[in-house]
């Protein structure tokens, strides 16, 4: 094989183009300036932000985050300074790289959800990402993501009020994800995410307490690898929406296992942690492997499983 | 950015103080600021140490730490020649100004590392109060007291200066000396009395804070910490508008 052979890295999806197939995912890299002093936000092929709401909010106490083998949990909470200031303070900065800027919105209702698809569209941003997968909230967040009606019920309202393809992103945390899949496909969504993080507990033994002040929180990193590329797998069978993949990835290894499964383009997210420019190192990583196997277009990994 | 150990020493059993050889590029750390360090494969979150010290022209950075877990003990094993993974400085760090009217660093337990390139950077315009449990568990005593014009030791026993709490020398200290500012690193209760202390005698406090932390520079929300007071109570971030906080700010 020509090992420098130019490989095709754009990815179409939901009606957009992404210049690559690698995004980093929502709440692990703010509204990017943080990283931005890090690398170039312009390599990268989609920014989902922070989860947005409405009204600001100030999140959970701490402590918001604790190790596991191999992972995380967090129990953030939708810290987030509202729709509003992102539009005025964070989207212009993002709108000056060459990325897709994609907004991750979350509410307690039906029409929270709507007003914030309403004005976020008219904001600019490029695709919404419908969070109705949050473990770390009370009200709204994973309840419609576990309940296949409330789930078409958001996915209807956002898609009547958006002027931008429209994702929703699924949560593990329910016994049968296709049929999920099938009930925001029926419901108009133009492409799914999964997937977020999934509920899990640390209890210190000596204290006798939950590690997190709020007991539980969502689980994220290496540890969930398996559990986000079986969830793809049976998301990619159940309907024909292009899918972000998402969950521990690592390495580019990591991220053709999703492509392999039926994701179009995949996030990176708790990685980040640990290395800083782990998305740049999975995109250069995903370039060399289609060069090693004689893959001209990226595009082609898609569902390429043999069974 | 990778660095290597130079030296890895036991001050006392239980704590380690660790130099490493950073880039030439490496940015100047301040006072207060800290390095988030990976330890090892099996962990995946890195661990935020204060820099204790450094030397620019050698390209040495120090830090002092006790050990807690698996990711404080990983660094502690650590061989002069090993490789170590780490981001920084981060953070917001002390207000070091080496003109006016002296400093005073407050420093309890293994809060006190940090004091140490506070003391260099205000080239001996500080004095210090350094309280620790007992004697044995004290570290950079003598350092400190060599970089201060003048440093008063306290211990909860006895052993190590005179028996009674940081906060109580600190009232004292201000009661004697008109001081520019307090900076203080510690348990959060100590910083609390020293905070109040500081506040009844009028002299601007800084504090530095501990949060469980995931990402280290401001992306995540991982590590907040109620602040502000005046502005409406808000999440601030440890790490990055952090760890140093203006003692009147914060919610205790
Ligand atoms: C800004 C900052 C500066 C620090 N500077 C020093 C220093 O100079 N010397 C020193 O001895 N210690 C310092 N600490 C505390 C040090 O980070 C912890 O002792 C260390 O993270 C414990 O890790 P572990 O794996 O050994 O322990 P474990 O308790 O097993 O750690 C489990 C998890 O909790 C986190 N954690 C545990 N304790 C703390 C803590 N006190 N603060 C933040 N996260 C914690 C760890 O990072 C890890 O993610 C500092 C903490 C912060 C936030
Ligand atoms: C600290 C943290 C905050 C997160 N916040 C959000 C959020 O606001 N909205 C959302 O849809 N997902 C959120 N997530 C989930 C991630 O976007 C992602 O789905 C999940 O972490 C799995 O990917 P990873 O293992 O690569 O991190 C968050 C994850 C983490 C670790
Ligand atoms: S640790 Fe991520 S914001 Fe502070």
């Amino acid at each position: 094989m020509d090992a420098n052979r130019a490989v095709d890295m754009a990815v179409p999806f939901a009606g957009l183009t992404f210049q690559n197939p690698v995004a980093v995912a929502s709440g692990t890299f703010g509204f990017g300036r943080e990283y931005g002093q890090y690398f170039d936000l312009g390599r990268l092929g989609a920014v989902c932000v922070k989860g947005l709401t409405l009204r600001p909010r100030a999140g959970n106490p701490p402590p918001r985050v604790a190790e596991t083998p191999m992972g995380m949990l967090n129990s953030v909470g939708l810290q987030n300074p509202g729709a509003e200031a992102f539009l005025r303070d964070e989207l212009p900065f993002l709108r000056g790289f060459d990325t897709l800027v994609v907004a991750n919105v979350s509410g307690d209702t039906v029409e929270e959800y709507a007003a914030l698809a309403g004005l976020l569209s008219d904001g600019g941003v490029d695709m919404l990402e419908v969070n109705i997968s949050c473990p770390n909230v009370k009200a709204g967040g994973l309840l419609f993501g576990t309940d296949p009606r409330s789930a078409a019920a958001v996915t209807e309202a956002v898609k009547r009020r958006a002027r931008v393809p429209v994702m929703v992103k699924l949560t593990p945390n329910v016994t049968d994800i296709a049929e999920m899949a099938r009930a925001v496909e029926s419901a108009g969504a133009d492409a799914l995410s999964l997937i977020n993080t999934l509920v899990g507990m640390r209890i210190d033994v000596h204290t006798r307490r939950p590690v997190l002040y709020r007991g539980t929180g969502g689980l994220s990193g290496p540890a969930i690898r398996p559990v986000a590329v079986r969830c793809v797998y049976q998301a990619a069978r159940a309907v024909r929406l292009p899918i972000m993949g998402m969950g521990g990835i690592a390495c580019a290894e990591d991220a053709v296992e999703f492509l392999l499964a039926g994701a179009h383009t995949v996030a990176v997210g708790t990685a980040l942690f640990r290395d800083e420019t782990a998305p740049l190192s999975i995109l250069e990583g995903l370039t060399s492997y289609c060069q090693e196997n004689g893959i001209s277009d990226i595009r082609t990994l898609t569902g390429a499983l043999l069974e | 950015m990778t660095v290597t150990v130079l030296s890895n020493e036991n001050p006392r059993p239980g704590a380690a103080d660790l130099r490493v050889r950073v880039d030439a590029s490496a940015q100047r750390p301040r006072a207060g600021q800290f390095a988030h360090i990976a330890c090892g494969d099996a962990l995946l979150l890195r661990r935020p140490i204060s820099l204790c010290d450094c030397d620019e022209e050698a390209g040495v950075w120090r830090f002092v730490f006790e050990y807690k877990g698996p990711g404080t003990r990983y660094l502690a094993a650590r061989k002069p020649g090993d490789t170590l993974d780490l981001l920084g400085p981060l953070g917001r760090g002390f207000t070091c100004e080496p003109e006016g009217p002296p400093t005073l660093l407050a420093g309890g337990g293994i809060g006190v590392p940090p004091l140490l390139l506070a003391a260099r950077r205000l080239t001996g315009a500080a004095h210090a109060v350094l309280g620790f449990r007992a004697a044995p568990l004290a570290v950079l005593t003598d350092e400190l007291a060599s970089l201060c014009a003048r440093t008063a030791f306290c211990s909860d026993d006895g052993s190590l200066g005179t028996r009674e709490f940081t906060d109580a020398v600190v009232r004292r200290l201000l009661a004697e000396t008109a001081y520019a500012r307090v900076l203080a690193c510690g348990p959060r209760p100590m910083l609390r009395a020293v905070a109040e202390a500081a506040r009844a005698a009028g002299v601007p406090c800084e504090v530095s804070l501990e949060e469980r932390m995931a990402c280290g520079v401001g992306a995540c929300l991982a590590c907040a910490c109620r602040v502000g007071r005046e502005a409406g109570e808000t999440f601030r971030r440890v790490c990055l508008d952090g760890p140093v906080f203006d003692a009147e700010t914060v919610v205790w």
